[in-house]
């Protein structure tokens, strides 16, 4: 049967001790045994970019990636983001935008969106587009997203005029409305 | 903000916070001590006998639990429900044939599940797989629509004796009349072929039969939670209430996750109680594309007869429909494909015939726009043909045929997918048409900016088209609606959820009856055991059904307050206003809070008046007795590149109508993401089958979903013409956005290619373009 692995993983900041079976991929060992769902899969096959987290800062499919290679390393995910009670700026966008809907590709799109503004805290709408074209999403057609990453890129920057139209925020205009 | 602070604001999500952080719980998060997992032997065969499965070396794999075949089921075996019997339409032919757990003598497309593993962990049961000898002689593959109805075609239900799943004439007035008084007619064929619903959450089960208690917990992807409930404690001999099906967060549904009955669906229940612990099952991405339903070809033959003025005498569309395998979900789609043809217009004269096909491909039910797309493709193409024929705008011939507000309700005299009439509850078309021509700068586009852009060897085109959408149909949903102790309101629908904003918009509508933050109110959605009456999501009806009844429920507990209050407080009911999470008397510091009326509302002492019930708390049904319709105008300007024919969007308008807006920002989304899909449909996806029934392209790899670099910017407007059918004035919008799409594309592309090509089929592509402008170059 199985063969087991013991590696001690560092996992938003703080070290797990876990017990593995040897070939399992990072996103079965942060699921399983972490215990850190929010980290989901939509093929397992390194198509989709659902399983996206952080090793070292990077972008990594974790579908495909062997957490026997992962000791040693710095792992985000999603479970990670907040500071305490306090929504990182990209969830805040999100949030206000109704960037996510079922949320279910929400994850991978943070952690993608994370790594580019750690690299660029001033992207254009194509330069993010270009950064989230392997994460892909069947609800939100990517307009909120992309919107609320340019955002949350003016908070991280500290830019006070950052922050999207009031169109953006409360929905398109509605004609005799007056906008 | 008026009476209703809530209703039309784009408040911020409830479910959002659990989304955002990872907190949700989706149905393979759900982790049960002792899990057992399971893995589908699935057919490599199109179509074939089933000679024999020899199991016995799988069994034997280390690590295996139990492995079973048709013959294994006994009784449990037999064909599933006939999930939506055909509406009465007189002269109707519907052939049924719905699914098999398991094949037992017969495999009638790839992937049909033939055997299921169960063992320890999923590698081991996938493994075991491998051990299992199947022998299948290969029969002759159905995969041509018109193929299969060759006299000398192989027949895939033997039963039937036919590959005729349905015959359906529906029409109105009289057609030919109609063109024989033609100024014009213009006759075409159409194909038009979708894909799959890409939902990116896979679907997944997980059963846990407790013994000790005798309770099943099926924890499933459906977006119809309680049909599936009800049908697994029938099928399994238990109560409803000894069956809980709980369907949590949903990565998605567009369709196929509704209350299919899939093998998979009823087995791993069955197995969970034979085997007494919990088993698992999640698809896998090349699963969803054999297995999960999707969506396919239609192959029209259609005319549309004008007098002089482009004003419709009739139209007439005669379509082949492709059902795949069986037929569970009866005619639904072509019957919407039928009925959404008419679009916005006034069409005096109709005939319409649609044959459908049982071919050795996957099963089709309806997937995001369920057939509306084929028929709105070919009424707004014939619209196209013949404005160009009469020398008439393409905006004009729309607008002389558009319906106007005098003359609706609109009876279509024909049935509608609920058996209901076709009849229109409100709509008014040309201020869309209008606005969206304003938003796209049409005058201006082919005037200056087209002519411009040509004399610079560029190629620009404008593509505009309108659509109508059924929605919101019946049967019914109904919502309870409780005031706690805490002060907070727990409201309960039976619907599930896929990410359609639920959670926010039917605590809106609540919180504007009780006086309370929308973050006071707790949705529960999808969980049988919170609410045990109604359907589910599917048909763009959620806000409208589900959302009218957590209204009327809401305007029940508020008399109830009101009530209880005004004894508390000794005034007049009319004295006193709900606001806050308190009722005050008004113009006065008397108040008291929900919280306590809810306490005094089930007192522990004294006595409650003999007819009152305790508590504040109401449910509500809501049943309308037809579907309301939606509407909207798309418009859009393409580039195409000359060389390589690539298509790039530069302008998306969508201008749309689903009545009055709970949650603006959440209708949005909505439409952003139906237009995505339609833009996929149109351009990039495409299920390729050889003509042995092989889908050739099953990956994400090889069928392309949109991706961030594919899909526009979009400017989206509302038009709000209020629903008379419910009290919220609301109509649906959840399939809108990717209903017109490959309409809208088609037009604009041909507009790009100045008339070289003349484009009858869905999908496209740069290489399929390229085809298309060779053929008419070698043509002309
Ligand atoms: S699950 Fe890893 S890329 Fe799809
Ligand atoms: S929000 Fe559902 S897949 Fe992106």
């Amino acid at each position: 049967m199985d063969r087991y692995t013991t590696a001690t993983l560092r996992v938003n900041g703080q070290d797990l001790q876990v017990v593995f079976p040897t070939h399992h991929t990072l996103l079965e060992v942060l699921r399983e045994e972490c215990g850190l769902t929010g980290t989901k899969h939509g093929c397992e096959l390194g198509e989709c970019g659902t399983c996206t987290v952080l090793v070292d800062g990077e972008p990594v499919l974790s579908c495909l990636a062997l957490t026997a290679e992962m000791e040693g390393r710095s792992i985000e995910t999603v479970e990670g983001l907040q500071d305490g009670n306090e929504l990182h700026p990209l969830q805040a966008a999100f949030a206000d935008l109704g960037a996510a809907q079922c949320g279910y590709c929400t994850p991978g799109m943070l952690m993608t969106a994370t790594a580019l503004l750690a690299e660029n805290d001033d992207p254009s709408a194509d330069e993010i587009r270009t950064a989230l074209a392997g994460n892909l999403c069947r609800c939100t057609g990517y307009h909120k997203i992309i919107e609320a990453v340019e955002w949350a890129a003016g908070v991280v920057r500290g830019d006070a005029g950052a922050g999207p139209a009031r169109e953006v925020l409360f929905g398109s205009s509605v004609p005799g409305e007056g906008s | 903000m008026g009476a209703h602070p809530h209703v039309g604001a784009g408040v911020l999500r409830n479910e959002d916070p659990q989304l955002l952080t990872g907190r949700a719980i989706f149905v393979d998060d759900v982790h049960l001590a002792g899990t057992l997992h399971a893995a589908f032997l699935r057919s490599d065969f199109a179509h074939g006998r089933l000679l024999s499965v020899d199991t016995s070396a799988a069994k034997r794999r280390e690590g295996v639990i139990a492995v079973y075949t048709a013959e294994d089921l006994g009784d449990y075996w037999c064909h599933g429900p006939l999930l939506v019997p055909p509406p009465p339409i007189a002269g109707l032919t519907f052939n049924t044939a719905t699914l098999v757990p398991l094949a037992r003598d017969r495999v009638v497309h790839v992937g049909e599940p033939i055997a299921v593993v169960v063992a320890e962990s999923r590698y081991i049961a996938e493994d075991a797989l491998e051990d299992i000898v199947v022998d299948i002689e290969p029969l002759p593959v159905v995969v041509g629509l018109e193929e299969a109805l060759a006299p000398d075609s192989p027949v895939i239900h033997e039963a039937l004796g036919t590959n005729v799943a349905a015959h359906v004439v529906q029409q109105k007035g009289d057609y030919e009349a109609a063109r024989g008084d033609a100024h014009t007619v213009v006759s075409r064929k159409f194909s038009y072929d979708r894909g799959v619903a890409g939902a990116i959450e896979n679907r997944g089960i997980l059963a846990d039969w407790n013994a000790r208690n005798e309770e099943l917990t099926v924890w499933d992807t459906t977006q119809a939670p309680i049909p599936i409930r009800n049908g697994l404690a029938e099928r399994l001999g238990l109560l409803q209430s000894q069956v809980r099906v709980v369907a949590p967060f949903l990565g998605g549904g567009f369709g196929p996750k509704m209350m299919m009955f899939y093998p998979e669906e009823l087995l791993i229940p069955w197995i969970s109680m034979r085997l007494e612990r919990p088993v698992k099952w999640i698809e896998d991405r090349a699963e969803s594309f054999f297995a999960t339903t999707n969506e396919r070809l239609q192959l029209h033959e259609a005319e549309l007869a004008v007098d002089s003025e482009g004003r419709i005498l009739g139209v007439k569309d005669v379509f082949l429909h492709d059902s795949g395998a069986y037929d569970p979900y009866g005619i639904t789609v072509p019957i919407n494909t039928q009925c959404t043809l008419l679009g916005p217009y006034r069409v005096p004269n109709y005939y319409s015939e649609f044959t459908a096909v049982f071919t050795n491909k996957t099963i089709v039910t309806p997937v995001r726009g369920a057939g509306r797309q084929h028929g709105v493709f070919v009424m707004e193409r014939l619209l196209d043909f013949a404005a160009k024929e009469l020398g008439i705008d393409r905006v004009e011939i729309r607008k002389r045929n558009f319906l106007t507000p005098d003359e609706f309700p609109h009876d279509h005299e024909i049935l509608f997918q609920d058996s209901a009439p076709l009849v229109y509850d409100s709509g008014d078309y040309l201020p869309a048409m209008e606005k969206a021509a304003e938003m796209i700068g049409y005058r201006k586009f082919l005037d200056e900016e087209q002519p411009k852009a040509r004399a610079e060897g560029r190629r620009l085109g404008l593509g505009i088209v309108s659509y109508v959408e059924g929605t919101g149909i019946g049967p019914y949903e109904g919502a309870r609606v409780s005031v706690e102790p805490s002060g907070k309101v727990q409201l309960a629908t039976g619907v599930g959820t896929q990410g359609q904003g639920h959670f926010t918009t039917f605590a809106q509508i609540v919180a504007d009856q009780l006086g309370v933050d929308v973050t006071d109110v707790h949705v529960v959605t999808g969980d049988t055991r919170e609410f045990s009456w109604g359907t589910g999501t599917f048909a763009s009806r959620g806000i409208v059904v589900a959302g009218s009844a957590c209204h009327e429920a809401a305007i029940v507990v508020r008399k109830r307050i009101l009530s209880v209050a005004s004894e508390a407080l000794e005034a007049a009911e009319d004295d006193l206003e709900l606001a806050d999470g308190v009722v005050r008397v008004k113009g006065s510091d008397l108040s008291i809070s929900l919280g306590e009326l809810a306490v005094r509302a089930n007192p522990l002492r004294g006595a409650v008046a003999a007819g009152a019930e305790p508590g504040l708390e109401a449910t509500s049904y809501f049943g309308p007795a037809r579907g309301t319709t939606a509407s909207g105008v798309h418009a859009m300007i393409v580039e195409i590149d000359p060389e390589t024919l690539e298509v790039s969007i530069q302008r998306y308008v969508v201008v749309h109508d689903c009545g009055r807006l709970v949650n603006p920002v959440i209708v949005d989304g909505q439409i952003h993401g139906g237009v995505a899909h339609g833009i996929g449909n149109a351009f990039f996806e495409e299920l390729v089958y050889d003509d042995q029934g092989q889908l050739l392209n099953a990956s994400f790899m090889d069928y392309l979903l949109p991706t961030a670099t594919d899909v526009p910017h979009m400017e989206v407007a509302h038009v709000e013409t209020p629903s008379p059918l419910n009290p919220l004035g609301v109509k649906g919008v959840g399939e809108a956005g990717a209903i017109p799409v490959g309409a809208l594309y088609a037009q604009a592309l041909e507009d790009a290619l100045q008339g070289a090509v003349e484009i009858r089929e869905i999908p496209l592509s740069p290489g399929r373009l390229f085809d298309l402008v060779q053929d008419a170059e070698a043509d002309s």
